[in-house]
């Protein structure tokens, strides 16, 4: 390899690790030492707990409303509908085209207190709705990628002629073989939802995100402690899916994300 | 299909919406008067600020990130460097918004790491006129995951390049420059402005990273319609239709221009093949 190629990695390197090893080390600063404080102060705080327990059960309610449904969509799109791809595809990709913020302010308008009931409307699951969008082209991406690897036609003709109905085929046959499809876009959409800050922030919900805005208003030191806990989940979630083995990288299933 | 249903529900009807809301006053009356006022004033200077941050980031990131792809996947390069280098863009591109801000400002704030380093050097980057909140700390903020989305998006298009067309090349007598002259750059110039066009719309969506890093300072249109809507400003909300009908109406433009790169970067795909 060429100098300047070395030179490009060192690069790269180098605009990767820096910001993380001066926000570590910001975040264990103590004065003239260093230690924990910043984090125990955070894990002491209940408005971590009550925020971050918030954007769990979204990203957990997220996940299972996206998987189902995609997975029968994305099914029956390569079973029986192949001529409805362009719109699903068309459909997946359009959360690129609209903005976090044009989406929200469009929900907020439309979905108002005419036409959704008040409890919802104070609950912070108002933001699941538009939190599945975000994940349209996540799950898609990846289901696609899943179901393209195994032959559906003959393992749902196997299954049927075997006696097995539309649920079994679906949950005993086809899950197992695309579960790593399914995986992948649940590890990417639990990322995407523990770090949308857009959404939760113009709706005025209380969650992780807007959580970790309020403290760098107020505390630096516990600020870059969230920030590296909130990195770490991001690496759990990308490690989630390198140890389902898929590669991260395949252009599209990655692109995007909430900022 | 329940996907449709939600689809429509969530997606189109909110965007359908908020078109029509732009061209409606509040008690409903039809008019053109906010959609006007997008080419006025603060609202202009936001677009402009927007797209100018976008196009300096895009064009930034999507040069920087391919020589970087390049030197890391093209077959000379270590194995090794290959599942590395894609590992940490996944992670980078995924990690954005308000902490990617604070990770910026323990790094290049007025106290941060690099910013330390510097100064020791007897180059505080505040001594010479730039600032983390400004204009070109944002642009800074942005590279952290423009570069990597880059790399994510160009990969394909740099594996596409086969080693046998610069055997090639060199068995006729190319040199190097000869070479990317009139086979690399030709073969990958519509993936490398393909990719620099979704960067451009990634960057023109971005909100939270600018929110927490400016505080409003520099007037992107994200940051406008946000303080339109949540109500620190007195105002119609209709204004905030406008400008998001605008924003739609941009990315649409640039992703118009992606679908023409790709069809002609697809044209070597396929003769790869």
């Amino acid at each position: 390899m060429t100098k300047s190629g070395w030179f490009w990695i060192a690069v790269g390197f180098l605009y990767f690790f820096l910001p993380l090893a001066a926000t570590a080390e910001f975040s264990l600063k103590d004065g003239d030492s260093y230690s924990l404080a910043a984090y125990r102060e955070i894990f002491d705080d209940p408005q971590f707990r009550d925020t971050f327990f918030v954007s769990l059960k979204l990203a957990v309610v997220t996940i299972i409303v996206a998987l189902l449904l995609f997975i029968p969509t994305v099914y029956w799109v390569h079973l029986r509908l192949p001529h409805l791809r362009p719109l699903v595809q068309f459909l997946c990709a359009l959360p690129f085209v609209v903005p976090p913020i044009v989406l929200i302010v469009g929900l907020l308008y439309f979905w108002n207190y005419q036409r959704v009931p008040s409890s919802l409307l104070g609950s912070p699951y108002y933001l699941v709705p538009g939190y599945v969008v975000l994940a349209f082209p996540f799950m898609f991406f990846a289901l696609d990628n899943a179901f393209r690897a195994i032959d559906v036609h003959t393992l749902t003709e196997a299954s049927q002629s075997l006696g097995a109905g539309w649920t079994r085929t679906l949950w005993r046959v086809i899950l197992p073989n695309i579960s790593s499809g399914a995986i992948a876009g649940a590890f990417l959409t639990f990322a995407l939802v523990m770090g949308e800050f857009t959404m939760a922030s113009l709706a005025l919900f209380n969650t992780f995100p807007t959580y970790i805005n309020y403290i760098g208003q107020t505390k630096a030191n516990p600020a870059a402690a969230l920030t590296i806990i909130s990195f770490g989940i991001t690496w759990l979630a990308l490690l989630g899916i390198l140890l389902v083995g898929r590669r991260p990288g395949r252009a599209a299933v990655q692109v995007g994300g909430a900022r | 299909m329940p996907f449709l249903a939600w689809a429509t529900a969530f997606l189109l009807v909110p965007a359908g919406a908020l078109l029509i809301g732009a061209f409606r006053t509040q008690d409903g009356q039809f008019t053109t008067e906010f959609v006007k006022d997008i080419f006025k004033g603060s609202s202009l200077d936001a677009y402009q600020k927007s797209i100018e941050i976008s196009l300096i980031t895009a064009a930034l990131g999507g040069a920087l990130g391919f020589l970087i792809a390049y030197a890391a996947l093209s077959p000379g390069a270590p194995r090794l460097l290959r599942p590395a280098f894609l590992t940490f863009s996944g992670v980078a591109a995924n990690f954005g918004g308000v902490p990617l801000a604070f990770a910026f400002i323990s790094t290049l704030g007025t106290v941060g790491l690099a910013t330390r380093a510097l100064d020791s050097m007897g180059l505080n980057p505040y001594d010479h006129g730039f600032t983390l909140f400004g204009f070109w700390g944002l642009v800074v903020t942005y590279l952290y995951f423009q570069i990597p989305l880059m790399i994510l998006i160009i990969a394909p298009a740099i594996d596409g390049l086969k080693a046998e067309w610069r055997e090639a090349a060199s068995n006729l007598g190319a040199t190097s420059t000869q070479y990317w002259r009139y086979v690399g750059i030709p073969v990958l110039l519509p993936s490398i402005l393909g990719s620099m066009v979704l960067l451009f719309g990634g960057s023109f969506a971005a909100y939270a990273t600018a929110y927490a890093l400016t505080s409003g300072h520099i007037p992107l249109v994200p940051l406008k319609i946000g303080e339109l809507v949540s109500g620190n400003v007195l105002s119609d909300p209709h204004q905030a239709y406008a400008l998001a009908f605008g924003m739609v109406i941009v990315i649409a433009v640039a992703m118009s221009i992606y679908f023409v790169l790709d069809r002609r970067a697809s044209r070597w795909r396929r003769a790869v093949q």
